[in-house]
């Protein structure tokens, strides 16, 4: 069973990437990326550009809305994704409980939907 | 009644759920074996506490009260489940002792029964923790889900599902027979060790939910001794938790910095709670049958000597990881068995323990790898020693603990 692992991060998490120098928050993202490989757990996935550089577009009455910046308006945005393939939800919510961003903001756990994807391709 | 008259009941009937909770939830069930019923006819009778004490003052005897009216919900209840065949015979157990309650409390404690059943067999040993916590102290199955890290929905979900085995499966409420007990009495202790760890782990220095669940366990634990005085595990366990509990505040430094056993200063711990351990596990020695818990807390007794003699006695502590070893080889053990060996004996000897762990057991706990990568880097395995640390680190759920070992890869 695959399961999204959907990482919100405060500002001051965004703003390490900026170091010259490995951080503790990022050396514990590396920690964190290297046990899910060697445990065989991980799928994919990526982290996401700093919110301010997203841009939103909505189609009302026929017309273009854009908007700069992400969707959600909250203090901690979605800054990447991490796909697991797990037996359990119980052991996603251990996963997700050992990123390092779950200390400092939230992640959200999802079971990805096989289903609802073949309804669509096929 | 004023504000602060009405604060005091409420505290009071706070105070009589708390210490009543499991007597009552487990009388009442022991006839019925309906957990979920008894639970219900027992929030119903503190609902009714909360409205008519402040009013009518405290009765004489609250704890006989509660009975009563839960007893009532509880047959209202069950006339409305419409299982006559089945429960005529509850109905007339209910009714023809419930005079009798009103005037004593001196109603049969069942609690010990309670705990029997919440760790089944029958049941998946996964819930044996939650429904035990739920069931004899009264904790909300959202509330128990946190410590569990599983979501409030699938937590009440279990532990419904488990009461319903104990309703329809056929489980009794009854004291295991001579020839079970050993086998059952485990899985009742490893219940209540597994709350303890629970809480252990929680504990980031701020967090007062684990330190609530470790005492909840420290609890469960003083309740089962009172009940079984004569078994010297039980004593073993509660040992074992007041060792650790002694030394709570010392795992952090002034900055919230994560310090490992052996660096606390044992001035920091507290004396009383050691002192208490130190004359459980005297008293579980004496019955001359030793088990995993009494060998656990020795380990810990050894420990918590260095405060008097200002030296650790790893030599002693291999020979006890030696026999629990035998008698308990889990991960943790053979883990900490190797921990204890590379202080005694070098890394060599402690490395060669690690080795004959299969890797498949080991990829996702996190205590093997901390302590393998502390053995690599003392023996100069300096890469393999980083990939240890890197995999120590990205297990950690602590944030302080992913710091120290940060720290100490360099």
């Amino acid at each position: 069973m695959q399961f999204a692992l959907l990482v919100f991060e405060s500002p001051e998490a965004f703003a390490t990437r900026k170091n010259d120098t490995i951080d503790p928050y990022t050396g514990a993202w590396r920690a964190y990326y290297q046990a899910m490989v060697d445990a065989g757990v991980y799928v994919g996935g990526d982290p996401l550009e700093v919110p301010e550089t997203g841009t939103t577009i909505r189609i009302k009455e026929g017309k273009r809305r854009v908007q700069d910046g992400p969707y959600a308006d909250t203090k901690e945005q979605l800054g990447g994704f991490i796909i697991l393939e797990l037996p359990s939800l119980d052991q996603a919510l251990d996963w997700a409980a050992r990123c390092p961003a779950a200390a400092a903001g939230a992640v959200e756990v999802r079971p990805l939907a096989p289903e609802s994807k073949r309804r669509i391709t096929e | 009644m004023n504000g602060s008259g009405q604060e005091d009941t409420h505290r009071t009937i706070e105070q009589i759920a708390r210490e009543s909770y499991g007597r009552l939830v487990a009388y009442l069930s022991s006839h019925t074996r309906d957990v979920a019923s008894a639970e219900d006819a027992l929030s119903d009778a503190l609902v009714a506490a909360l409205r008519s004490w402040p009013r009518d003052g405290l009765p004489q005897n609250p704890e006989a009260w509660l009975l009563t009216t839960a007893r009532r919900a509880l047959i209202d209840v069950i006339r409305h489940q419409q299982v006559v065949l089945a429960s005529e015979p509850t109905l007339l157990l209910l009714k023809e002792n419930s005079a009798e309650a009103t005037l004593s409390t001196e109603f049969p404690d069942e609690r010990l029964k309670l705990l029997f059943v919440c760790a089944h067999p029958a049941i998946d040993p996964a819930t044996h923790t939650p429904l035990m916590l739920q069931t004899v102290l009264g904790l909300d199955a959202a509330r128990i889900a946190q410590s569990f890290l599983v979501s409030p929905t699938t937590m009440g979900q279990r532990l419904v599902r488990a009461k319903t085995k104990i309703r329809d499966g056929g489980i009794q409420f009854e004291i295991p027979q001579e020839r079970d007990l050993p086998q059952r009495l485990d899985a009742v202790l490893e219940a209540i060790y597994a709350a303890f760890g629970i809480g252990w782990d929680d504990m980031v220095g701020i967090d007062q939910r684990g330190r609530d669940l470790a005492e909840e366990a420290i609890w469960l634990a003083r309740v089962l001794l009172q009940l079984m005085p004569g078994e010297a595990e039980v004593r073993g366990l509660l040992a074992l938790m007041l060792h650790c509990e002694a030394r709570r505040a010392s795992r952090r430094g002034p900055d919230g910095q994560y310090i490992p056993l052996s660096e606390q200063d044992p001035k920091q711990w507290s004396l009383p709670l050691i002192e208490e351990a130190e004359s459980h596990l005297a008293e579980a020695f004496k019955h001359g049958r030793s088990g995993r818990f009494q060998l656990e807390a020795a380990i810990q007794s050894v420990h918590a000597e260095r405060a008097r003699s200002g030296r650790i006695e790893w030599q002693a502590i291999v020979r006890f990881y030696e026999q629990l070893t035998r008698i308990s080889p889990t991960l943790g053990t053979r883990t900490g068995y190797a921990a204890a060996v590379a202080e005694a004996n070098g890394p060599e000897a402690a490395l060669v323990i690690l080795d004959a762990i299969h890797l498949d057991v080991v990829s996702g706990y996190q205590p093997y790898w901390a302590v393998r990568a502390h053995l690599l880097q003392q023996l100069g395995r300096t890469l393999e020693a980083l990939q240890a640390y890197d995999r120590a680190t990205g297990l950690a759920e602590d944030p302080a603990v992913r710091e120290f070992l940060l720290q100490k890869r360099g």
